[in-house]
């Protein structure tokens, strides 16, 4: 099971805690870990990427084991602590607003 | 008895006030869907236990909620709510956050991406979120947005799916539109209630326009506005409209809160005249017709565009019962010193009890109310978060 960490707003959305698991088919990359957190959470469509293009959100970026893996391509493979479930993937909106 | 359901939409989450029929004591539910923004909630008047809101964040994009019992629960539409334990299969659901402006010639005439941007060059069109939502008069499944950058959308699966009405930004003049201070939103939408095919909208700031064939074809409807900040300042558009309200029984007679000038139409907008009349100041953004008398309306005078508060520190609605021009001023109950607050374009109703309540809300947070027709007023409440939208909802 794959870990994803969500930030607050949108575990209220999706009615859960700050933590889901999921499972994800085939390689682990960011691609694959939001296609199928959408698809568990199919209310969190449109709020992390854009429903048609895929781009993330400007405002939110992606972080595992410790590094930002925001601008790194969306099919690169996130380090094994994450496949293995012993590290969360996580989404973190951006502190703004002083 | 009958009862009221106000709507109030805040910078951190929505909240619905009810009272019976006497309008003395409020109970206050909220804040629904805490610390997002609530640009507008409006209920059904086909069926009042159906509610929309729309709620945006800059960080999570646009959300529609939905509730079908008055306000006590509320879903995405077409998403189920909670947890799903397993993926679903087929396409995902959960469309109901996703405006796609439509640029196919067969819709709109020919395809239009790009408008006006500040400095007279073009831009792409980009959604960033919905401004107001109007139901229908008689489906309590269909119902309008009104989005930023300006375009009409419609659902008619009770916002599950959304669709451009993409006549209007195709009719023409879109290329000229441009955003205004804040933004380029389609705030005002208008239904007729005596022909379906007809509809009133407004842009900030392009103007505002008018269908008669249910969103095929439009048209601008500025003539007789003046907007001195305008190379031509009787342009065919780009007129800062800030409102436009009708009374149900005479949808020909439109009145309009512009940039400045408050205005009047008595030929469905095919031209305006000014009737701002002794108002202390012509600038504002809500105006509202009485339930009964549709000669009577409102108006909150602001200061400037530059000063976005009431005149000399103090609250103070606007009333004609003329249809303009003579103004009397309604203060009573309101603060008469130290009152730096605005009121937004969406945040002035009334409700239709025999003795009319006119409710309106302001960016410091209070909700005033006046269960006669403005002649006394009180706060519902008085510590909310920057109100963006008042509604109510009169129950049997």
């Amino acid at each position: 099971m794959i870990r994803v960490v969500l930030p607050p707003h949108l575990r209220t959305l999706a009615h859960v805690g700050m933590e889901v698991s999921i499972n994800v088919p085939g390689a682990i990359t960011q691609r694959s870990i939001l296609d199928a957190l959408e698809s568990c959470y199919p209310m969190l469509r449109g709020t992390i990427r854009d429903h048609d293009t895929k781009q993330r959100r400007p405002f939110l970026r992606f972080f595992a084991c410790g590094e930002d893996w925001s601008l790194e391509s969306p099919d690169h493979p996130l380090p094994q602590a994450v496949a293995q479930g012993t590290e969360p993937f996580l989404v973190i909106g951006a502190i703004a607003g002083g | 008895m009958s009862k009221v359901r106000v709507l109030v939409g805040t910078r951190k989450g929505a909240f619905v006030l009810t009272s019976d029929g006497k309008r003395e004591r409020w109970d206050v539910s909220g804040p629904h869907f805490a610390g997002w923004e609530i640009y507008h909630v409006k209920g059904s008047p086909a069926d009042p236990n159906r509610i929309y809101a729309s709620q945006t964040s800059g960080w999570f994009g646009q959300i529609i909620q939905r509730s079908d019992d008055g306000g006590k629960t509320w879903i995405q539409p077409g998403t189920p709510p909670g947890e799903q334990k397993t993926p679903q299969q087929g396409p995902a659901k959960g469309e109901s956050n996703k405006f796609v402006y439509n640029t196919s010639p067969e819709n709109g005439g020919r395809p239009l991406t790009t408008h006006q941007w500040y400095d007279g060059t073009q831009h792409p069109w980009e959604f960033k979120r919905v401004w107001h939502l109007e139901p229908s008069l008689a489906d309590p499944d269909t119902v309008y947005a009104g989005v930023e950058d300006a375009a009409l959308f419609r659902s008619t699966n009770g916002g599950q799916n959304w669709e451009e009405i993409a006549g209007l930004r195709g009719h023409g003049t879109g290329p000229r539109w441009q955003p205004g201070a804040g933004g380029m939103c389609l705030h005002t939408i208008v239904l007729d209630p005596s022909n379906p095919k007809r509809m009133f909208i407004a842009i900030s700031a392009a103007g505002s326009f008018r269908t008669d064939d249910g969103g095929k074809s439009w048209r601008p409807i500025n003539r007789g506005l003046k907007s001195p900040f305008l190379p031509d300042p009787t342009a065919e558009i780009g007129h800062c409209v800030h409102r436009i309200a009708a009374h149900k029984s005479r949808p020909n007679v439109l009145f309009m809160q512009k940039h400045w000038d408050v205005m009047r139409s008595d030929d469905g907008g095919d031209s305006w005249r000014e009737v701002s009349g002794n108002l202390p100041t012509d600038f504002g953004f809500v105006i509202d017709v009485h339930a009964h008398e549709p000669e009577t309306i409102y108006v909150v005078p602001i200061k400037s565009d530059s000063e976005h508060f009431p005149p000399e520190g103090k609250l103070r609605v606007y009333r004609s019962r003329t249809g303009g021009n003579e103004w009397e001023a309604l203060s009573k109950g309101l603060p008469q010193s130290d009152c730096y607050v605005n009121v937004l374009r969406d945040a002035m109703t009334v409700d239709s009890l025999d003795s009319c309540g006119v409710y309106f809300g302001t960016t410091g947070g209070q909700v005033y109310a006046s269960r006669d027709a403005g002649n006394n007023w009180a706060p519902i409440v008085r510590d909310l978060p920057a109100v963006y939208s008042v509604e109510v909802q009169t129950l049997p």
